[in-house]
């Protein structure tokens, strides 16, 4: 009960009224580690929507997935990693991938995989959240039960379980790797939004709407779910890190990205031989950590302001 | 209802979990053709021949129906059969106790710091709110939540290992690792609990044991860097919290000290939430010894299910999950019934 009306009292908080927007908004510029996230996310969006024009491919061969890394043919197919150079501004890794198109591509790659997962985690998310709270009774029970389940499991082991089975089958990891993160992801948005729901649905608009003959699905569409959805999408867009994050350890431990693709768990997992000559090759794996870094210090950054600045008990001191 | 009551009802919970786990497993098992679902139990490639494999796939009950082959199934579980590696070429259940240890004493090693530290820190943090201490702290989590793992345990590996050469990757030194193994061999080494550490005390070698304390440093730091910023960033709020309530003010209107406001009263009751989300940091520590084992090349139960995960070997991985599971469940059950414990509105509600 009272976690329940926590999350009610905290939905209320973020009723989006433009007065309590324009707080946030001032608040938020004011702090200087909410600024520096500002500026990080700014910065990686700007890499991922101008990638074609910052990193263009050069190598003269016509690729069809442009995530994956065109090799320049003046170098050959070596596996000795060349060091940055004008010609290749982060240097290049096994086979004479460049790094510099690499990493660049990869923040795109980042944003159209955390996007993808997000929507479709956030939709089974919301359908099951909503039945489940709204019926109650047998579909709830069947519901939660189902996610006790999935949340038995640590998240990226239950990936690895799906990720081996849909392998051993023939699916390419990729795919695999980008199920597997939405399968152990829906868990925790139904369960946030069946709270929501909860408290939404004994509210008196929602008692009127039903006393004026509207259909279930009438009442969840236009009357639950509009009222219940804000808390939900902060904390999904909040997310975005983690699931990036996810996505590279996945493709860190060969479980992702075919080799030679613009991801940067996969740049850093095939840098991993050349850790082994100690910093010699220190590009290799360095540079597509740094990149991981400023994504998910950004996205940290932005969370722990947002949380401090939703929150009135810190914000009135 | 008492704690003993709820104790009661909360293991009997565990149950239908249990079984829940083991009926997803089943049902994603369920996707793989029978063909090469039977590879799964079968150790001789031999038996693989078109000819042959379809009596297998009939004498392992593969073409009945399901809950027929999961009668079968969940009864080789019980029994102990959960499968072959056909990548590792070893039956997976004893091959996993084996490597049990090994992740046990990375876990030995790194909870008491990451619970100690990040208590202390996220404490000092909130008394100290807003001042340098805090400030560095707040740095501190941020950057440890946002560092993954591999990227902080591959540069690690790459300057201590490769480049300075302090230390090797893995558990022990080859040198007296193949001593181990030959004095094991020999039947002078004894292995007690195969935590290499204390075995290595047991049997009186002081430089193995050095030796083995020093292998854990790195996988250690890496694990609890990453954990205790999460553990800190929970302690600082909840403290923050405590402090702020009427309880503190009338303590200190009651005229105690600072230290014994904030030790006494304010921190005692910050720890009551940091106590429910360990079952979390149980699990995160779970998902980081995966990345660890496999960047410091330590043979754990991690980096075993990793690399057979790369070559799709399914039993490895399930019988992996399936164990991570239940470890996973069990904390989350302790965590509960230690929360109960402390406090006492959690069983009465």
């Amino acid at each position: 009960m009272t976690s329940n009306k926590r999350i009610g009292d905290f939905a209320k908080r973020l009723q989006p009224t433009i007065k309590e927007f324009r707080f946030m908004l001032t608040r938020l510029l004011k702090n200087p580690l909410s600024v520096a996230g500002l500026v990080l996310i700014s910065y990686n969006v700007f890499l991922a929507v101008f990638a074609p024009f910052i990193a263009p491919n050069t190598s003269g061969i016509l690729q069809y997935d442009p995530y994956l890394i065109p090799k320049d043919p003046a170098l050959g197919m070596w596996m000795q990693p060349n060091p940055p150079s004008p010609g290749h501004l982060l240097g290049t890794t096994s086979m004479q991938v460049d790094l510099f198109y690499g990493c660049v591509w990869g923040t795109r790659f980042a944003f159209q995989l955390g996007l993808e997962v997000i929507v479709i985690t956030l939709a089974i998310g919301l359908i099951t959240g909503l039945l489940a709270g709204y019926y109650g009774g047998f579909i709830d029970e069947l519901i939660m039960r189902f996610t006790d389940i999935i949340l038995a499991f640590p998240g990226l082991i239950l990936a690895m379980v799906f990720v081996a089975v849909l392998g051993k089958i023939g699916w390419e990891t990729l795919q695999a790797a980008i199920l597997s993160i939405i399968l152990i992801g829906w868990p925790g948005y139904t369960r946030l939004i069946r709270g929501e729901v909860l408290r939404v649905r004994g509210e008196d608009y929602v008692e009127a709407a039903r006393a004026s003959g509207a259909s279930d699905l009438r009442i969840m569409a236009r009357h639950i779910l509009p009222n219940s959805i804000y808390s939900v999408i902060i904390v999904a867009s909040l997310d975005f890190g983690s699931i990036v994050l996810t996505a590279a350890a996945l493709s860190f431990l060969g479980l992702g990205s075919p080799p030679g693709y613009s991801d940067w768990g996969r740049l850093i997992f095939d840098g991993v031989p050349y850790a082994g000559n100690g910093l010699t090759y220190w590009w290799t794996f360095v540079y597509p950590g740094i990149f991981i870094v400023l994504f998910t210090l950004g996205w940290n950054l932005m969370g722990d302001a947002l949380r401090d600045v939703l929150d009135p008990l810190s914000r009135r001191k | 209802m008492g704690l003993r009551e709820y104790i009661i009802r909360r293991l009997i919970l565990i149950i239908p979990i249990m079984l829940g786990v083991v009926l997803l497993i089943f049902a994603v098992m369920q996707l793989i053709d029978p063909v090469l679902r039977i590879t799964l139990f079968l150790r001789n490639p031999r038996q693989f021949q078109p000819d042959v494999i379809n009596l297998y796939i009939h004498e392992y009950g593969l073409d009945q129906a399901v809950w027929v082959q999961f009668y079968h199934w969940f009864g080789g579980l019980l029994a102990g059969n959960f499968g072959y590696s056909g990548y590792y070429k070893e039956m997976v259940l004893p091959a996993l106790l084996v490597r049990v240890p090994a992740t046990f004493e990375i876990v030995l090693f790194a909870a008491p710091v990451i619970v100690l530290v990040g208590i202390w820190l996220g404490v000092e943090s909130a008394v100290r709110k807003d001042k340098p201490f805090d400030q560095m702290t707040r740095i501190f989590s941020i950057l440890g939540t946002s560092l993954p793992s591999f990227f902080f345990g591959i540069v690690l590996s790459a300057i201590f290992i490769a480049q300075l050469r302090w230390v090797t990757a893995g558990r022990i030194t080859p040198t007296l690792g193949t001593q181990v193994s030959l004095l094991k061999s020999s039947g002078v080494w004894h292995t007690y609990t195969g935590l290499m550490t204390l075995d290595s005390l047991f049997n009186a070698r002081l430089d193995i044991f050095l030796d083995a304390l020093i292998h854990l440093v790195l996988p250690v730091l890496v694990l609890t860097f990453i954990q205790t910023a999460v553990l800190v960033r929970v302690t600082r709020s909840s403290m923050l919290e405590a402090l702020g309530k009427t309880y503190i003010t009338a303590a200190r209107a009651k005229g105690l000290t600072k230290n014994e406001v904030i030790y006494k009263h304010a921190r005692r009751n910050a720890l009551i939430p940091v106590v429910t989300i360990s079952g979390l940091l149980v699990g995160g520590m779970m998902t980081g010894l995966v990345i660890t084992e496999t960047v410091f090349l330590f043979p754990g139960i991690g980096s075993w299910a990793a690399e057979a995960a790369t070559v799709f070997d399914v039993s490895v991985v399930i019988v992996y999950a399936m164990f991570s599971a239940v470890v996973f469940v069990l904390a989350n059950l302790i965590v509960d019934v230690l929360y109960a414990y402390i406090d006492p509105r959690i069983r009465l509600g």
